[in-house]
């Protein structure tokens, strides 16, 4: 039931926080990361949904591109328009092959005028690397520092969290607005603060030197703050409607059909995805990712069939596949994301899940299934 | 945390015998390992099953787990508490968070169950 952990060679700064406070760890892309603390995935939820969790998200990758070309480097890679983006502002985006696949997603954010910080998946960051590294665009005026392992990274995500982060920032975080990042300080040293998370609530994720991770913490959790793993980390981003590459989005899916367009910008100069996407926008796309609740008792996971609802004639055709599904303790049921046909991908339309052999009735809804703002 | 007047298959799953009924559960390792469970899957009341045979499904908020039947005869009562009540069987595994009543058929096969301190070494 759960995977063994013992071969992980990667670990983040908070690791023996971790198992001080008895989390159960799981590999995950490499890392040994806690799946789960003691109190469960459904108090964690609640947790962040009613109060205030803390993640460490320190295996995320954390790269750094400063100089006087790196607006225009970055722009070669991203889909977001950097030359929008003003200082201490981020934006969403995805990193796209050639033919507009998504390599993966992303966050950007302006740390300085010719500074940009970008916030990638932890199972993608050596793709990333070797994307970046194969750009045959001049890179002079442009240096990459990898800062994962010089830092660490915790999420603090929940209605409390201003209030909280305040506390060990001097009353920093309120100052930031939503989606913005500042630097501020932490116990004296130097800190990365950005107003942004996973889990649809208001929140901040903090980036400090790796031997600050385990202080911050602690200090995080003494004050009232729920240990969080990645089982409510991904309940959480499923309820707020947030993909997740390599479940919702891949290499063989485009941002269009995952209905991601407007975080899609293809005018910048060099955009090596540039004319894939302005040729798969102009398409009708044959299926489309889709939210769905459960009607029926009865869970969705990943990989499961989606089929039509069942005719006159009592027949149903496959009609898509399950990318993502969990149990929501917010919604109280299952809920679910998929890519459906087009023509049934209409938001009320009834469809049926293959829930290993037995079908169950589920209804295409409007994404997020759970809305703070 | 694993009652001597149990019998327990290597699925993690226990048996509580009274005369010829046989109550079926899930052990405190099987619900850790789990976590929160928020869906059980049972069986119709009058269906056989076979020794060490899937019987249903047990599903956590991060995972599906079939359930194996530790002894062989016809289902009499299935818990329909946990329909509504899933997490009954996270807080009492061994009582209230029981799964299934089984009439037994053959009762010697009980014999290839293992006592509380032998299960108990297998979880090392």
């Amino acid at each position: 039931m759960l995977t063994d952990d013992s071969q992980c060679t990667k670990k983040t700064p908070l690791y023996p926080t971790h198992l001080e406070s008895n989390a159960k760890m799981t590999e995950f892309c490499g890392w040994s990361m806690p799946v789960q603390y003691p109190k469960g995935i459904i108090a964690e939820v609640k947790a962040v949904r009613d109060s205030v969790g803390i993640f460490d998200v320190s295996h995320m990758g954390r790269l750094e591109f400063e100089g006087p070309r790196s607006q225009y480097f970055l722009g070669t890679i991203l889909s977001a328009d950097l030359m929008a983006l003003k200082l201490g502002r981020s934006k969403y985006n995805f990193i796209c092959n050639k033919d507009g696949g998504i390599i993966d997603d992303a966050m950007v954010y302006r740390v300085g005028d010719e500074r940009f910080l970008l916030i990638v998946n932890a199972g993608n960051t050596d793709k990333d690397l070797q994307w970046i590294a194969s750009q045959p665009v001049d890179d002079s005026g442009c240096n990459m520092e990898i800062l994962t392992n010089k830092t660490a990274m915790i999420a603090i995500q929940g209605p409390q969290a201003v209030a909280l982060v305040d506390e060990v920032t001097a009353g920093s975080a309120s100052k930031i607005g939503r989606f913005r990042i500042a630097n501020v300080s932490f116990d004296g040293c130097d800190a990365t603060l950005a107003r942004t998370g996973y889990t649809g609530e208001d929140g901040f994720e903090i980036i400090v030197p790796a031997d600050q991770g385990s202080d911050l913490w602690s200090h995080l959790k003494n004050s009232g703050a729920v240990e969080c793993g990645l089982g409510a980390r991904d309940v959480l981003r499923l309820e707020a409607g947030l993909p997740l590459h390599g479940n919702d989005i891949s290499t063989c899916t485009n941002p269009y059909e995952a209905g991601f367009g407007r975080f899609v910008y293809t005018e910048a100069p060099d955009y090596v995805a540039g004319d894939s996407l302005v040729q798969i926008s102009a398409t009708d796309h044959p299926r489309l990712l889709v939210g769905f609740k459960m009607i029926g008792r009865g869970i969705p996971r990943p990989g499961l069939r989606i089929l039509s609802c069942l005719s006159d004639e009592n027949t149903s055709s496959l009609i898509g596949t399950v990318t993502s599904g969990t149990y929501s303790p917010t919604v109280d049921g299952g809920i679910g994301m998929g890519y459906v046909e087009r023509k049934y991908a209409e938001v009320g339309n009834e469809i049926v899940i293959d829930v290993r052999g037995r079908l169950v009735e589920a209804e295409i809804v409007k994404l997020p299934f759970y809305k703070q703002f | 945390m694993y009652p001597e007047d149990l019998k327990y298959s290597k699925e993690h799953e226990w048996v509580r015998i009274n005369g010829s009924i046989a109550e079926v559960g899930v052990t405190l390792f099987a619900q850790e390992s789990l976590g929160d469970v928020v869906y059980v899957d049972l069986p119709e009341v009058g269906s056989e099953v076979e020794q060490f045979a899937k019987f249903g499904e047990i599903e956590s908020v991060k995972a599906v787990s079939d359930l194996f039947c530790p002894v062989e005869g016809k289902i009499v009562e299935i818990n329909h508490k946990l329909v509504e009540n899933p997490e009954v069987v996270n807080l009492e595994p061994y009582g209230a968070g029981w799964l299934i009543k089984v009439q037994l058929s053959d009762s010697s096969k009980l014999d290839e169950l293992m006592d509380a301190a032998t299960y108990e070494s297998t979880l090392e």
